[in-house]
């Protein structure tokens, strides 16, 4: 991994937030004009978490804020691996083992709300962990290897070669983004689920971290989008932005379904479109 | 204006409402009045809540409850009490069953009169918390940096 | 060196037999411990010893072995009738005389001329029996130590059940024995008697307790062993009445045979490994291993988990070379990676500790097979670092369950509630053992990640097929664990620490153990580059580039940063937790305002207390037991039976 790969991870603590904390803002901008309201100003996820770690620490059992602060360092981590150019299985992984931490964090608190969203936060995860590994294989199998440096650098739009992956990936990006029909465990602001599921027993700092970490996260995962899309960076940004202004739009446009249904549909999507793909590309 | 006025959240509890006071609540987070247009959000969590919009007089039965969730708010917090019923105990307030508005039980620091209050009302009284919330903070800070000295 | 082999084969052998004699509990102590330290130093002072060396062999009288051990497998085969006389267990009657047949057939040379009259090289050792001698020293030898505190308390605590301790501790000691001959046999003779005596001692072993519930599924793992021990033999068969001279028993022959004798080698591959699926309780042959969970801990961590059953991909991975590239490989790789992920979807709904810890052995076995079938040398970098980490994770987990389960009568997860508070100790080493299990950086992410690989770069379509199982397999496992987690640290107010009526014994091998998780975790590049990649080179003809290909220099330092992260914070935690503690305000749980009395109660309306009970999910009606075992069967016995009309196909 040379310098500028090395500089690009680092950067990516800093202007993952503010990247992250301005699509947030105008998520819920956009939001609110198909509701028909105003909504609140762009900038309003950093006023958010600021004001989250203005207040005072308070908990169930202290332990809490150290499991959410394992899970935003790890999702940091995660995407300073991802934008360094890292290997994409360790990328996963790592994604992995952070919402491990966040779990254990609501686990910790034995918290009849938080132990529901604990485990339907479990089942988002199973439901999505194989799409995302089978992501990464037919990115292997297109472009022989897992780094996403040389990925970025394949010569060819990936989204042609592997539209069952994308389209597979884009169904469960709408659990990581916690976009309705998915958003089980936890919810963004207006759409309340088991009170507040995961992140009730969270508070002030605590639920900063986890804010602030989630805004690392939804970089992170739009990155992914990207990389399909990576050789012509315009195309990339552009469907960026028409990906996630579709997920705006499914979140406005659905209600939550039970965890039985996410799941199953998950795993068939990741099935049929996913494995189809990557048979179609073994025979091509 | 700082952080904690441009992103208040709310708790919603209906003590022993009739409802009136909490369907104009509810009103005010609906694209007529909009609320979250000042970064409000409602929060059904007092972990995770700076406001606590109270409606209806306390008895009983919810005098714990109304406690409990005020304890488990993180400071600096405020207390709204909506209608006139949490102010006074309103129409009821002679009741056997009725000890008195939210006072009672909490230090209330806004009160909305109204019954049911209007969500021009509401919204001024949530905007006057903002700033006893200011001061709230303010004076938070001061006592910590009092206590690491 | 030959000296050491023989040492570590019999040493254990003669312990076992003092064991026998000795009724005394100090003296015991004394002995095993003694053992054990000194089993555990023979298998270091190995590795050390033999670093670099490669493959090693031993000329031996092999006519002379062969006779003996033919009548001792009459002896066992005698023994084992008797049993099944006095138990009315027909068909394990009929099983065993059919594979004693077999072999006497075989060895008297009924088929062909005289052959095993020169003398060949039966003893050997290479690196991949080097690591396996590891896991059974250091690992087994523990295990025997943790063994002696644990049925104390198990006696005390059953004190219906006969003691016949003096007999377990033999039996133990024998099979440590018995693995070491196994994993140093060249000869096929040879181990096909080892693995015999692990099937005599596992069948014993799982019977300790002699109820009527043990007894059944003693002999129940007795007769699906049996079965993959016919099949075993009919593999001898087929070599000797093919090659009388006894040149193909050889192991190290057999699997280094050309282009031109591949297909010979296959029927012999074929019919060991579907042996070798038998005994690591790969699906349809799963049930006798959940079954063998009602014997005392220590059998199922050394037997169950551990060590016997590792035996059986042992060998799998052994004819790996002749797999490679082979239909029959395929099957086998399939059969592997079905059971991996239906295995895994059942351990979701077990809340059973010990029923939980053998469908994840069973899940875990899945993807060695499923590797040692791919054959590849990606692949068997990935089982084999496999074997070792699960070895390691696994017994350490089972251990710490038994112990719980000693100390607070129960073995179900939903009991072991806030662990945290009551045994911390405890807790902490099956914290460890678990992030050993699935997460990363840890072990067998490692290995996970490197058996993605190895499928993606398989041949087509069998790499698809198996990419999907262990996609969607590695997300359930992510979910059983992370709730058996959950349940641990738990916060529970005014509970009381359980944790100091463990005996010394068993602390100590689980401080070891849970040692040897983060050591094997930090040194595994070092077991790579010193050890297997010599095996992948050598027996695998690895080229440099492939091997370069296999951990990338940027991947290591990554997860070795993660790490030693995951080290120093949970110890920051530690340390700082007072003052942690204290910057926090204790704030009870939300129950939308009720008061919260106590950790399992609170006040509901009307003031009426109401219980708070907080279970975890087990998805049954989505990966119910009865149906995923019916579909794993259904679907491995047409794979296995298409892999014995290949292999008839390939015999005519």
């Amino acid at each position: 991994m040379d310098l500028i790969h090395i500089i690009y991870g680092l950067s990516f603590i800093v202007f993952g937030p503010l990247i992250g904390g301005i699509i947030a803002g105008l998520d819920r901008k956009m939001t609110a004009r198909m509701q028909g309201r105003v909504g609140p100003p762009v900038l309003q996820p950093f006023y958010d978490i600021i004001k989250l770690f203005s207040k005072e620490k308070i908990a169930v059992i202290y332990s809490e804020s150290f499991w959410v602060l394992a899970y935003l360092i790890f999702i940091v981590i995660t995407g300073m691996l991802f934008f360094a150019g890292g290997d994409l299985l360790l990328v996963i992984f790592a994604l992995t083992l952070a919402h491990v931490f966040l779990i254990l964090g609501a686990f910790a608190s034995s918290s009849p709300y938080a132990h529901i969203g604990a485990e339907r936060e479990l089942i988002q995860l199973m439901a999505i962990e194989p799409m995302v590994i089978l992501t990464a294989v037919g990115m292997y199998q297109v472009t022989g290897s897992f780094f996403v440096t040389d990925i970025l650098s394949h010569a060819g739009l990936l989204v042609l070669v592997l539209p069952g992956v994308f389209v597979g990936f884009v169904y469960v990006l709408t659990f990581k983004l916690r976009k309705s029909p998915f958003d089980l465990a936890t919810s963004h602001h207006a759409h309340q689920e088991l009170v507040k599921g995961l992140t009730t027993e969270f508070s002030g700092p605590t639920l900063g971290m986890y804010e602030l970490a989630h805004l690392y996260e939804i970089v992170m995962l739009l990155g992914f989008v990207y990389i399909f899309f990576g050789m012509v960076p315009a195309i990339g940004i552009l469907a960026v932005i028409i990906v996630y202004f579709l997920e705006i739009f499914i979140d406005n446009a659905t209600t939550r379904i039970t965890w039985q249904p996410a799941l199953i549909s998950a795993w068939i999507v990741t099935l049929v479109f996913g494995g189809l793909n990557l048979v179609a590309l073994y025979l091509l | 204006m700082s952080c904690l006025q441009k992103s208040p959240w709310i708790i919603h509890y209906d003590a022993s409402s009739c409802n009136g006071c909490d369907i104009e609540v509810l009103a005010c987070l609906t694209p007529l009045y909009d609320i979250e247009r000042f970064g409000i959000i409602n929060t059904g969590n007092p972990k995770h809540a700076d406001i606590f919009v109270i409606t209806g007089g306390v008895n009983e039965q919810n005098k714990v409850v109304v406690k409990n969730i005020y304890d488990q708010m993180p400071e600096p917090k405020v207390v709204v009490a909506v209608g006139i019923c949490a102010a006074s105990g309103g129409v009821f307030r002679e009741c056997y069953n009725i000890s008195g508005g939210v006072n009672t039980v909490i230090p209330v620091d806004v009160y909305v009169p109204g019954c049911a209050a209007r969500p021009e009302s509401i919204i001024d009284g949530i905007v006057t918390a903002l700033s006893i919330l200011e001061e709230k903070r303010i004076a938070m800070k001061k006592r910590q940096i009092g206590a690491v000295q | 060196m030959e000296l050491l082999l023989l040492f570590l084969i019999f040493f254990p052998l003669l312990v076992a037999v003092l064991l026998l004699g000795v009724r005394s509990e100090r003296i015991t102590e004394i002995i095993v411990t003694a053992g054990a330290l000194l089993i555990g130093i023979g298998t270091v002072y190995l590795l050390i010893a033999t670093i670099g060396m490669g493959a090693v062999f031993f000329a031996t009288d092999t006519a002379l072995v062969n006779l003996i051990l033919l009548i001792l497998e009459i002896g066992i085969t005698l023994f084992i009738l008797y049993l099944c006389i006095r138990y009315q267990q027909r068909l394990v009657a009929l099983l065993t005389c059919i594979q004693i047949a077999i072999i006497i057939i075989a060895e008297t040379g009924i088929v062909g001329s005289d052959h095993a009259t020169t003398s060949g090289l039966g003893l050997f050792f290479d690196e991949f029996s080097v690591i396996m001698a590891l896991i059974i020293g250091i690992i087994g030898s523990l295990i025997c130590v943790y063994s002696i505190g644990y049925m104390r308390d198990y006696h005390a605590h059953h004190p219906d059940i006969p003691d016949r301790r003096p007999v377990f501790n033999f039996l133990l000691f024998l099979f440590l024995s018995s693995m070491f001959g196994l994993v140093f046999s060249n000869n096929l003779l040879w181990l096909f008697f080892f693995w015999e005596v692990t099937t005599l001692c596992s069948f014993l072993l799982i019977g300790y307790s002699r109820t009527p519930e043990a007894t059944r599924n003693a002999f129940f793992a007795l007769l699906l062993n049996l079965v993959g021990g016919i099949a075993f033999a009919g593999a001898i068969l087929y070599i000797l009445s093919a090659a009388p001279s006894g040149d193909y028993l050889e192991l190290s022959t057999l699997t280094a045979v050309g282009p031109d004798l591949v297909l010979f080698a296959l029927v012999p591959a074929g019919l060991i490994s579907f042996a070798g699926l038998t005994k690591a309780a790969q699906m349809p042959f799963s049930s006798w291993l959940v079954g063998a969970m009602v014997a005392p801990t220590p059998v199922s961590a050394l037997l169950h988990s551990s060590t016997m059953v590792k035996a059986g991909v042992y060998v799998i991975v052994r004819f790996a070379p002749v797999l490679e590239g082979q239909f029959i490989g395929m099957l086998i790789a399939l059969v592997g990676g079905v059971t991996f992920l239906l295995a895994s979807c059942i351990a979701i709904t077990q809340s059973n500790a010990k029923k939980l810890l053998a469908y994840s052995t069973i899940a875990n076995l899945g993807l060695v097979v499923a590797c040692a079938g791919v054959g590849t040398t990606e692949a068997i970098w990935a089982a084999i670092l496999l074997i070792i980490f699960h070895a390691v994770a696994k017994s350490l987990l089972f251990l710490c369950t038994g112990t719980v389960e000693h100390r607070i009568g129960s073995r179900d997860i939903e009991d072991m509630s806030g662990l945290f508070v009551t045994m911390p100790k405890v807790a902490t080493m099956m914290l460890i053992g678990m992030a050993g299990m699935f997460l990363a950086p840890f072990g067998m992410l490692i290995s996970k990640w490197a058996t993605l690989r190895a499928f993606v770069d398989a041949s087509p379509p069998l790499g698809i097929i198996l990419v999907l199982l262990l996609a969607f397999g590695s997300g359930v496992t992510v979910f059983f664990w992370t709730k058996w987690m959950g349940k641990l640290i738990g916060y529970q107010e005014e509970k009381t620490p359980v944790e100091t009526g463990v005996n010394r014994s068993e602390w100590t091998a689980l401080y070891l153990l849970t040692g040897f998780v983060a050591l094997v975790a930090f040194c595994f590049p070092v077991i790579s580059s010193g050890l297997l990649e010599s095996y992948l080179m050598n027996v695998h003809h690895a080229t440099a580039a492939s091997l370069n290909h296999l951990l990338f220099y940027d991947d290591l330092i990554i997860i070795l940063l993660m790490l030693s992260l995951i080290v120093v914070m949970p110890l920051s935690l530690y340390f700082f937790r007072h003052t942690w503690k204290k910057s926090y305000k204790k704030v009870p749980r939300y129950v939308c305002g009720r008061p919260v009395v106590s950790p399992h109660s609170f006040t509901g309306s009307m003031s009426v207390k109401q219980e708070l009970f907080l279970g975890n999910y087990y998805l049954e009606q989505i990966f119910g037991e009865v149906k995923m075992i019916r579909i794993g069967d259904l679907t491995t016995i047409a794979l296995i039976a298409i892999l014995f009309a290949a292999v008839i196909g390939v015999v005519f």
